[in-house]
C-alpha cells in the first residue's frame, strides 16, 4: 500500500494447508490479504463494517470478521476459507446442507453463513433451532428470510453427527 | 475504508510492551481484540502513529481463582468468559454478560481488557463490573495499581487510564451461598450494543427468607455505568420477595438523566430501566432460592 510509513512486516500463515509467508502494510486487513494477495475471492466484503459477516473465515479454529482482523494478527495462525471445506471435490457436510435445503439465494452471504457454523456446529453438535438463530446472530442475508438457513444448519448437524466429515 | 497508515509493534513481553508505551504512549493505541479500535481507524475517527499489539505477549489471558477473588487476565476474550465453567459456577453474571455481547464472531476477537479501556456507555460488561464491585489492576514501567471500576470509568469513552498503562487483570468475587444473578439487556437488532442493561446480584440469608446483600449495575443510561443505590438500599435487609422488588425497583431510575438518540428516548430508557431491574432482580431471586437447601 502507498505510503505506508512504517514500512512493511512479514507474515507467515497457513491459509487452508498451505503455508503462505509474505510482507504487508501494518495496516492490510486480513480480507484484502486472502481476495486481493491470495486471489480467495470466495470470502466475500459485504458491509465494510465489521457488521455483516459475509467475510468471516476460520482462525486458530474460531469464526472470525476478516474485515476486521489486521493480517499481522493472523500471523502464525492457521486460516480456513470456504474453498479450503471441500476436500477431494466433495463439499462439506454444511455445503450440502446448504444445496439440499435451498439454504441460499443470490449466495452473497453464503461462505460466511457456512463458516460461522462451521464454527459454532463444532462446538454445539445437536443445537435447538434457537441457538443456531444465536449463533449466526452475526451474519446478515438480504434474501432468504434466515428460514431456510436455520433448516440447513439444522440438517447439517445431523449430517455431521452421522460421520459425513466436519 | 482503510484506515490511515502506522507503525505497528508487537511486543513479545510484558515488560516490552510497557516500555514501548512509556516511550509512545501519547501517540500510541494498544491493540488488543481490535473489535472496537480497527472499525474506528477504519473511519479515520482514530489515527495513531504507532499501535503495539498485545496478541503476542503471553500471560495476559486466563481465568483463574485465589483466595476467594476470580481472577481474569485483560486479553481473556468474550467467547472464553462466556464458556468458563469456572465462572458460570462461581460468578454467572459475568459468563451471562459476556454471552450477550455482540455475536459469536466478536466474542471471538474482543477482549475484556479492551472493552472497559474503551468504555462505551453502552457496553455490557459495565453493569455486571459494576454490581460486583469488580476492581482492575494497571501496570506501567513505575508499578502496579488497583483500581474499584466505579473510579476507573470516568465517562463516555473517557477513564482514568494513563498513556503509559496497561489494564492487566480485572478482580471480581468467587461467590457462595444462596447467591443469584442475572443480566438483562434490551436490544432491537441483533448483536446490537444495549440500549438499557441492568446487572443483579442477590445474596439470600442463609433460610432464604431476607435478602442480605443485594447489587445493581446499570449501563446505557448515564454517561458512566452505575449502581443503583437506592435499590440496594431498599431491598437489604428486607423480606426477600417479589412485592419488595417491584417496590423497590421503582428507585432504579432515580438520579439519572438517559441521553435521547435514534434508538430510545430518555423517558423511555427511564422506564425500561425499571423494568429490567425488576426482571433482573426477579431472575437472581428465583436462581438464589434454588441453592437455599
Ligand atoms: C459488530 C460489533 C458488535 C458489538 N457489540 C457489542 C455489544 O453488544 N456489547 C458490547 O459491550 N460491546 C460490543 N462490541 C464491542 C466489543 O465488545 C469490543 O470487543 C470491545 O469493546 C473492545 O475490545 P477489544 O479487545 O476488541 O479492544 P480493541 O478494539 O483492541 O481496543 C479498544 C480500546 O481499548 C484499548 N485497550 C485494549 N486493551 C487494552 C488493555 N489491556 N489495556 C489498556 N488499553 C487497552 C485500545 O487501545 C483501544 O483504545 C461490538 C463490536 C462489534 C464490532
Ligand atoms: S464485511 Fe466484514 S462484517 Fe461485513
Ligand atoms: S442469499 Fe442473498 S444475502 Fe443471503
Amino acid at each position: 500500500m502507498e505510503g505506508d510509513g512504517g514500512g512493511l512486516i512479514e507474515v507467515t500463515m497457513r491459509v487452508n494447508g498451505r503455508e503462505v509467508k509474505a510482507r504487508v502494510p501494518p495496516r492490510m486487513l486480513l480480507v484484502h490479504f486472502l481476495r486481493d494477495v491470495l486471489g480467495l475471492t470466495g470470502t466475500h466484503v459485504g458491509c465494510d463494517t465489521s457488521n455483516c459477516g459475509a467475510c468471516t473465515v476460520i482462525m486458530n479454529g474460531k469464526a472470525v470478521k476478516s474485515c476486521t482482523v489486521y493480517v499481522f494478527m493472523a500471523d502464525g495462525a492457521d486460516i480456513l476459507t470456504v474453498e479450503g471445506l471441500s476436500e477431494d471435490g466433495k463439499l462439506h457436510p454444511i455445503q450440502e446442507a446448504f444445496w439440499d435445503n435451498h439454504g441460499l439465494q443470490c449466495g452473497f452471504c453464503t461462505p460466511g453463513m457456512v463458516m460461522t457454523l462451521y464454527d459454532f456446529l463444532g462446538r454445539n453438535p445437536d443445537p435447538t433451532e434457537e441457538e443456531v438463530r444465536e449463533a449466526i446472530e452475526g451474519n446478515l442475508c438480504r434474501c432468504t428470510g434466515y428460514v431456510n438457513i436455520v433448516r440447513s444448519a439444522l440438517d447439517a448437524a445431523q449430517r455431521m453427527k452421522g460421520g459425513g466429515g466436519g | 475504508m482503510y484506515p490511515a497508515s502506522f507503525q505497528v509493534f508487537i511486543p513479545a513481553s510484558l515488560e516490552e510492551a510497557l516500555e514501548l508505551l512509556a516511550k509512545y504512549g501519547e501517540e500510541a493505541k494498544v491493540l488488543a481484540g481490535g473489535h472496537s479500535l480497527i472499525p474506528l481507524m477504519r473511519l479515520r475517527l482514530a489515527k495513531p502513529k504507532y499501535v503495539i499489539y498485545l496478541g503476542k505477549v503471553p500471560g495476559l489471558s486466563y481465568i483463574r481463582e485465589e483466595n476467594g477473588t476470580i481472577r481474569i487476565g485483560a486479553m481473556t476474550t468474550h467467547g472464553e468468559i462466556a464458556a468458563s465453567s469456572l465462572l458460570k459456577a462461581r460468578n454467572p453474571l459475568l459468563s451471562e454478560t459476556a454471552s450477550r455481547i455482540g455475536d459469536l464472531q466478536v466474542r471471538n476477537m474482543g477482549t475484556i481488557g479492551g472493552s472497559i479501556a474503551h468504555a462505551d456507555p453502552a457496553a455490557d460488561y459495565p453493569a455486571a463490573l459494576q454490581a460486583l464491585e469488580a476492581q482492575l489492576v494497571v501496570r506501567s514501567v513505575e508499578g502496579e495499581r488497583v483500581v474499584g471500576i466505579d473510579d476507573f470509568i470516568l465517562g463516555p469513552y473517557l477513564t482514568d487510564l494513563q498513556p503509559n498503562e496497561l489494564i492487566v487483570e480485572v478482580r471480581v468475587p468467587s461467590l457462595t451461598g444462596a447467591f443469584g444473578t442475572a443480566y438483562e439487556k434490551l436490544n432491537f437488532r441483533a448483536g446490537d450494543f444495549a440500549i438499557v442493561g441492568v446487572a443483579a446480584l442477590v445474596q439470600l440469608s442463609p433460610d432464604g427468607s431476607k435478602f442480605e446483600k443485594v447489587r445493581v449495575g446499570l449501563t446505557g443510561v448515564s454517561d458512566k455505568p452505575v449502581r443503583a443505590r437506592g435499590v440496594e438500599e431498599a431491598l437489604e435487609g428486607a423480606e426477600a420477595g417479589e412485592e419488595a422488588i417491584a417496590e423497590a425497583a421503582e428507585k432504579a431510575k432515580e438520579g439519572l438523566n438517559p441521553p435521547s438518540d435514534i434508538r430510545a428516548s430518555s423517558e423511555y430508557r427511564l422506564e425500561m430501566t425499571v423494568a429490567l431491574t425488576r426482571r433482573a432482580l426477579e431472575k437472581a431471586l428465583a436462581r438464589a432460592r434454588d441453592k437455599v437447601a
